[in-house]
């Protein structure tokens, strides 16, 4: 199996290029060769580095060393000492602080690489997903065993202290929803997984289910024994069909080794879970829609307060949680509260699991510590921007923000893009180049509201609806300003008055157009042109 | 998801006697009823009128209701469709590569608008919100069957595949 241990990147923008980088960078792959370190070095490009004098730099991680400006000639022997032997070499570093400076986003992520810190993503593609087997030989099971011996209140108290918040994208503290249902009396209380992940960009889930089904199953033991409740639904799209396929078959499997049923491991504790397939929904991902859609309903959301906590499926109290966040659970049991808060930032702890789509060179998915920022998902991961200069990013499906590049050193956590007024939303991050005309993307982001709105409320109703016909107009050339005054005012209607999440945040997408990108808006209105060709505009 | 779903009209006797075997499968409760509308639109590839009839009719849930429940999901069709039926994903991540080309050439290719069935009843043409495989975009599905990475060039070639 390959193992990464160091990762190198160095800087290719056109200045780069032009003092001679994509030399080094070809001598660079030739020592790594010729060093046999081919396997456990990677090479990658930072096209963004901003103006910085000592060009080209190299950056070597774990260690974040900065060496620059490197010349083809050097690179054998910065090769053999740092990657071969071990050893830093001083007389190549950086000593030029404010270039340090300007690439401090780099080096605060020292310690970090790629493919290390996986909580989530531990099992997935190692394990064989459809042999409990091999599950326990990766150490399944071992969470569960270990939160039986704990008391509930225990259990509920560690993942309190975790900080883990909710991955399914308001980011609110998993501890507390565990407390207040273990806290609600009443004989039957329910563990439901919601696993409706329909938010465009987002597969995290999917792959999750798909990769490592039994982390699910064990974390929703682990949370039944915590809440008390004996009875589990797992909701999933009814368009993942081998995610259903895989989770029915650990299921099964589970049943046939008594870890789902009654008195398993002879504890005295039941439980059992069923397989809920969605029909074709989007709203049924917020969480008294999915409520009403088990018990054969339409799937509208129900009015809040009282939260399902107190009052969920078929009235009794119910514990719900995202996919990636039950994945969570069963690391935090076995390693402790304090490990767990090791990854990630003080207010949001642990990793996140990222989709990466778009315009960028490498798409796919990564888990990462909370907190690290866009241009290093852009730069690093995401292999740079392809076809252009990175315009804006989209977080987290249509309910997550339009990050402008001019707020890529954010650190990704909940309270850091909450501050700077953009949601971190459900974990993906869709890169968007230059060629892409912001009101055509918020377009085709509302039209996705006003499909999936349930028409249960009116402010949605009218306001998603409303904002995709006057979105059209503009990029067909017939907007006018007062188009804009009216938009402020649908968004902030939808939010102040809808009744779930969905329509509160339908108009985010639009104010983020709004703050961040006027000038290109009043372009198609005042000049009747779309600086990048593409809207119809007529 | 549907496989190539029976797309011949039975007739009521056997929609009946259909329908009360699914039924007998399940509890019969309201909590049910979209795992028994998911099986109809299985077997029978969408849901007649006569099926959310036959569907009240055993199960005891008032028709308005089955009707509603039906109408309210994606993946619960009440019109017949034709032989394949085509989604193309119309959410940001294709759009921004290359899906606001492709579904122009799905239209041409096909001659058709989305939400129509072709004449020959070969092809359905819908859009939908995300498929949950951004990373292959632009992405359609065809009967279930996803295709990435698509470009118009290579559409043809694919939905030859499908007589």
């Amino acid at each position: 199996m390959k193992t990464v241990r160091s990762m190198v990147l160095v800087s290719n923008d056109p200045k780069s290029k032009a003092n001679g980088s994509q030399e080094v960078i070809d001598a660079l792959n030739l020592a790594i060769k010729n060093f046999g370190l081919t396997d456990e070095v990677a090479v990658s490009t930072i096209p963004e580095i901003g103006t910085v004098r000592t060009l080209p730099l190299v950056v070597i991680f774990p260690e974040a060393s900065v060496y620059g400006p490197v010349k083809p000639e050097d690179v054998p022997h910065l090769v053999e000492e740092h990657l071969y032997k071990g050893r830093e070499v001083p007389a190549l570093k950086v000593q030029d602080p404010d270039t340090l400076r300007k690439v401090a986003w780099l080096t605060q992520r020292k310690g970090t690489l790629p493919a290390e810190n996986h909580i989530v993503l531990k099992n997935v593609g190692i394990i064989d997903p459809e042999s409990i087997d091999d599950f326990f030989a990766y150490e399944g099971g071992q969470a569960f065993a270990t939160a039986l011996q704990m008391t509930p209140e225990l259990i509920v108290e560690v993942i309190k202290q975790s900080g883990l918040r909710g991955r399914g994208g308001a980011g609110f503290p998993v501890g507390v929803k565990w407390d207040a249902v273990q806290k609600t009396p009443g004989t039957k209380k329910y563990v439901i997984c919601n696993a409706d992940e329909s938010e465009p960009g987002t597969f995290k889930d999917r792959v999750i289910m798909e990769g490592d089904p039994f982390s699910i199953i064990e974390a929703m033991l682990i949370a039944a024994y915590a809440v008390g409740s004996d009875e589990g639904y797992i909701y999933i799209r009814g368009e993942y069909q081998l995610a259903l396929d895989r989770v029915q078959k650990a299921i099964q499997q589970a049943r046939e080794y008594g870890v789902l049923g009654k008195n398993i491991f002879g504890s005295g504790f039941d439980f059992d879970i069923h397989i809920h397939a969605g029909a074709g929904a989007y709203i049924c991902g917020e969480e008294t829609a999915l409520l009403e859609s088990i018990e054969g309903g339409r799937g509208e959301p129900r009015v809040k307060p009282p939260y399902p906590t107190t009052s969920g499926l078929w009235g009794k109290p119910t514990l719900i949680n995202n996919v990636e966040t039950f994945a969570n659970i069963p690391a935090i049991i076995l390693n402790g509260a304090q490990w767990f808060k090791s990854f990630g930032t003080p207010s949001s702890p642990g990793t996140k699991v990222y989709t990466i789509l778009g315009n960028v060179n490498n798409t796919g998915l990564i888990e990462v510590p909370m907190g690290i920022t866009l241009r290093e998902v852009v730069n690093i991961y995401g292999k740079g921007v392809k076809g252009g200069q990175f315009k804006f990013a989209q977080t987290g499906g249509s309910s997550g923000s339009i990050i402008p590049a001019s707020l890529q050193d954010t650190p990704m956590d909940f309270d850091s893009f909450r501050k700077v007024g953009v949601a971190l939303g459900s974990g993906a991050l869709l890169i968007c180049n230059d060629t892409n005309c912001i009101v055509d993307s918020v377009r085709v982001l509302t039209r996705f509201f006003q499909e999936e709105c349930c028409g249960k409320c009116v402010p949605c109703r009218v306001g998603t609806d409303q904002t995709w016909k006057i979105l059209t107009n503009i990029s067909h050339g017939r907007g006018t300003m007062e188009d804009l005054a009216q938009l402020e005012w649908l968004c902030k209607g939808m939010e102040d008055f809808s009744n779930c999440g969905l329509g509160q945040t339908a108009g985010t997408p639009i104010k983020n157009m709004l703050d961040h990108f006027r000038a290109e808006l009043e372009a198609h209105i005042k000049l009747g042109v779309c600086p990048t060709g593409v809207c119809p505009m007529s | 998801m549907e496989d190539n779903p029976t797309q011949s009209i039975p007739t009521i006797d056997e929609l009946k006697q259909e329908i009360s075997l699914i039924l007998q499968q399940t509890k019969r409760d309201r909590g049910d009823l979209i795992p028994i509308l998911h099986k109809i639109t299985q077997r029978f590839g969408y849901i007649s009128s006569q099926a959310l009839y036959e569907i009240s009719d055993q199960t005891s849930i008032p028709l308005a209701e089955v009707f509603s429940v039906a109408t309210f999901y994606r993946m619960l069709p009440t019109q017949q469709r034709g032989r394949h039926v085509i989604l193309f994903c119309e959410s940001l991540p294709c759009h921004v590569v290359g899906g606001r080309e492709l579904l122009q050439a799905l239209k041409s290719e096909l001659q058709l608008e989305p939400g129509q069935t072709s004449q020959d009843q070969r092809w359905t043409l819908l859009t939908t919100s995300c498929l949950g495989v951004c990373n292959f975009g632009p992405v359609i599905s065809i009967d279930g069957n996803i295709h990435g990475n698509l470009t118009p060039e290579s559409l043809p070639e694919i939905l030859n595949k499908y007589e």
